[in-house]
């Protein structure tokens, strides 16, 4: 059990060893992009930045949170060791030493291409090498977790798969089927070009490889809130979760929705024709379902809790939840921020608005909000909560915990509504420096001024953490209990077994995904010559492009 | 609850605490009204794409990107604002790095227009901010727009896509004229107001 903690702690202080300076970076870049003076204000280094923000946040804090949350999940859940340590501490160093290989590219200036590649656009093999391992490497632990679940099941025979277990092994999976379509691209195009064996570029191709890959992991990033909203949080309050069975469905949705829908990234892309893109609009609205599915069980469960408290009348119960605790402040502050991020996605989706706002500051709002502020949010919390069960020393303290996740929710709120609105006045993303001199460019000018003040705000926040959970760290020791997860207010003797594993809901993504995925993939090894030559980014820290 | 310990149970509560028929009563009403939301929300996606016949760039158009300067429609005479026989015009714009050519482009309201890009290296992004035009401009395939401007007026026409480390110096403008002075300069070749 032991080793498992440290699995567990030690994937999590890469994350937020990471985190920190990619909350400094982010905070940088919004003053360069403002009206205001900014220290090293250079465009090679701002583009360079972004790429650093993007590869720290998207592939190494997420993915090295979510894996130790799945170690911690795993043991503590089915109350045994994990199956595999060994297997997992090997991950954990491929997946390190791909962060360092990507990183250290990235800080040479020779990998300025962001986290989304963006071929063509061609930056040093090292680079894509370095990413090609961090996400390969983390397919060791979608096995071991596979692995713990059917040892478990073998084990046991006839009885639920505890709900924790059950979405974390769920997670693996969708994480294997959506890194499918980056490792494809990495391999099969990037690569290959980088150590010269391929002359051209399939560009549109990649972009579709990526596609399949760049809804599903929002999804990824998304899972260890979903499940900290079904088994930790009713605990915290003092109730119980309203329903196992939900929590399995909502999970199961949430793998077979979120993967034939990568295409609603493309819809302003001439290379696809609009009937696939509009069926994946179409099946991207299903992804609705399980978070209203989600949201309904979690307030549920709050509700349970609040009316025990002493909470009365339709809303009464609301002001009496114990909004002291981290965990509960957090579900409500991620709620919130789940919820106006939530609308303006369903912007994105649609087929047609989404001309409105495509690649404007409005879909950088829109994700900050869904994932930095209601996933992130949750990720602190879930921090919170584990710390004291890993290291055995508890949390210094809940009072600052609580100052700090208010931060966070007020700094994300700051940064995130004026890029909506200068989103809509057609402000486009990815920008190092606008020529405020230009009217139409001028009017924008307060608005990202503003969302300077969020950043500096949410930087504050992010330090305030990592000194909590420092000093959390070498704390005195005092006796703490396991981490323990919800029950269900009615628990299940048994349960069907399509919502016992995954074999039946694997062969329903696979022909949703050949359905979704076969023409746009296939189209592309039948149709004329359309690869093109690759363009080379310089390092250009000192010159910096033309401002 | 607070400070002293944090979870002492494991079942804070007794099992049952809301019965079994409730919860599935519950649930039924929740399922219902999702449904409800999403054919809601479907349906005003399919009407608004049918009625304002909104669609992105979905033609499928293949062009090689190394020969733009010697054959086809996108060679340097070509490009700009072009009249049709039946009163449409059509733009044609390369994007290269880092810079639209033309650079600025006039067009008539209340006349249909469509643009027609492609690059000529990497990625880029054609917006028009307050208007439906919006795509991408991936090298290799034409990018089809159609639209109508129902006034006269300026747009800035940024690249909205990152395309090098000069991506933020790509900006354009699109000029929107009244029909009759269009109609007067009308054009035998292609026009642009680049030089303007």
């Amino acid at each position: 059990m032991q080793h498992s903690s440290r699995l567990a702690l030690f994937h999590y202080w890469v994350a937020f060893a990471a985190f920190l300076p990619a909350v400094l970076l982010g905070a940088w870049q919004m003053l360069v992009r403002s009206p205001l003076p900014a220290p090293l204000d250079d465009s090679g280094a701002y583009y360079a930045s972004v790429t650093l923000h993007g590869t720290a946040m998207a592939y190494v804090v997420t993915t090295f949170f979510t894996m130790g949350f799945g170690y911690a999940v795993a043991a503590t859940s089915l109350d045994r060791p994990i199956r595999g340590a060994a297997a997992a501490w090997i991950g954990f160093v491929i997946c390190s030493v791909g962060t360092v290989m990507a990183v250290a590219t990235i800080l040479s200036g020779r990998a300025s291409v962001l986290y989304t590649f963006y071929p063509p656009l061609m930056a040093s093999g090292w680079y894509y090498g370095g990413a090609f391992l961090l996400i390969g490497g983390s397919m060791i632990w979608v096995v071991v977790m596979i692995l713990n679940m059917t040892a478990w099941k073998r084990d046991n025979p006839g009885r639920p798969v505890p709900l924790p277990m059950f979405a974390i092994a769920a997670t693996a999976i969708l994480w294997a089927w959506a890194a499918a379509g980056v490792l494809l691209e990495l391999l099969g195009i990037l690569l290959p070009r980088a150590f010269g064996w391929s002359d051209l570029i399939d560009a549109a191709l990649a972009r579709t490889l990526f596609s399949v890959t760049l809804h599903a992991i929002v999804y990824f990033w998304l899972m260890p809130a979903y499940i900290a909203f079904y088994t930790l949080v009713p605990l915290a309050a003092g109730g119980r979760m309203y329903s196992d069975t939900m929590g399995r469905l909502a999970f199961i949705m949430l793998l077979v929705f979120s993967l034939p829908v990568g295409m609603h990234h493309l819809f302003m892309d001439p290379e696809h024709g609009s009937g696939f893109k509009f069926l994946q609009s179409s099946l991207t609205f299903l992804v609705v379902l399980p978070t209203l599915l989600t949201i309904f069980s979690t307030c549920a469960s709050l509700e349970i809790a609040g009316r025990v408290r002493g909470g009365r009348g339709l809303l009464g119960w609301i002001p009496a939840l114990p909004w002291d605790e981290p965990m509960v402040l957090a579900v409500g502050l991620a709620l919130v921020m789940l919820g106006l991020g939530g609308f303006g996605g369903l912007i994105n989706m649609s087929y047609a608005m989404n001309a409105m706002i495509h690649n404007t500051s409005w879909v950088t709002a829109h994700f900050h909000l869904i994932f930095g502020g209601a996933v992130v949010i949750m990720y602190f919390a879930i921090a919170y909560e584990m710390w004291p069960r890993i290291t055995g020393r508890p949390l210094r303290s809940k009072r600052l915990a609580c100052a700090q996740l208010w931060l966070w929710f007020w700094g994300m709120l700051i940064t995130t509504i004026p890029w909506h609105i200068a989103g809509l006045m057609g402000q486009p993303r990815r920008v190092a420096a606008f020529d405020y001199a230009d009217p139409l460019i001028a009017r924008m000018g307060p608005l990202v001024i503003m969302s300077v003040i969020g950043g500096v705000i949410l930087l504050g926040s992010a330090i305030l953490l990592i000194v909590i959970l420092v000093r959390s760290h070498f704390g005195a020791r005092a006796q703490t209990e396991s981490l323990a997860y919800a029950i269900a207010v009615n628990p299940p003797e048994r349960v069907p077994s399509a919502l016992n594993g995954f074999g039946l809901w694997n062969a329903i993504v696979a022909v949703l995904m050949v359905l979704a995925y076969g023409y746009p993939i296939g189209q592309f090894f039948f149709l004329k010559q359309h690869s093109v030559p690759a363009v080379g980014i310089t390092s250009q820290f000192d010159s910096g492009g033309r401002r | 609850m607070a400070e002293q310990s944090s979870y002492p149970l494991r079942r804070p509560l007794p099992d049952g605490i809301v019965p079994e028929d409730v919860v599935a009563r519950t649930e039924t009403r929740w399922l219902l009204i999702m449904a409800a939301m999403l054919v809601f929300m479907l349906a005003i996606v399919v009407l608004t794409g049918i009625t304002d016949s909104m669609h992105p760039s979905s033609n499928v158009e293949v062009v090689d990107p190394t020969t733009l300067h010697l054959q086809g429609e996108f060679v340097e005479s070509n490009l700009g604002t072009a009249v049709e026989t039946d009163g449409s015009v059509t733009v044609r714009i390369i994007a290269e790095q880092y810079e639209f050519v033309p650079r600025c482009v006039e067009v008539p309201a209340g006349t249909a227009v469509t643009f027609r890009l492609t690059s000529a290296d990497v990625v880029h992004g054609f917006l028009l901010p307050a208007t439906n035009v919006n795509t991408m401009v991936v090298p290799g395939f034409v990018a089809e727009v159609r639209t109508r401007f129902a006034r006269q007026g300026e747009y800035a026409m940024p690249c909205h896509e990152f395309c090098g480390l000069g991506h933020h110096a790509m900006w354009a403008h699109v000029r929107v004229v009244p029909k009759e002075r269009f109609a007067d300069r009308a054009p035998v070749e292609r026009m642009s107001c680049a030089t303007q």
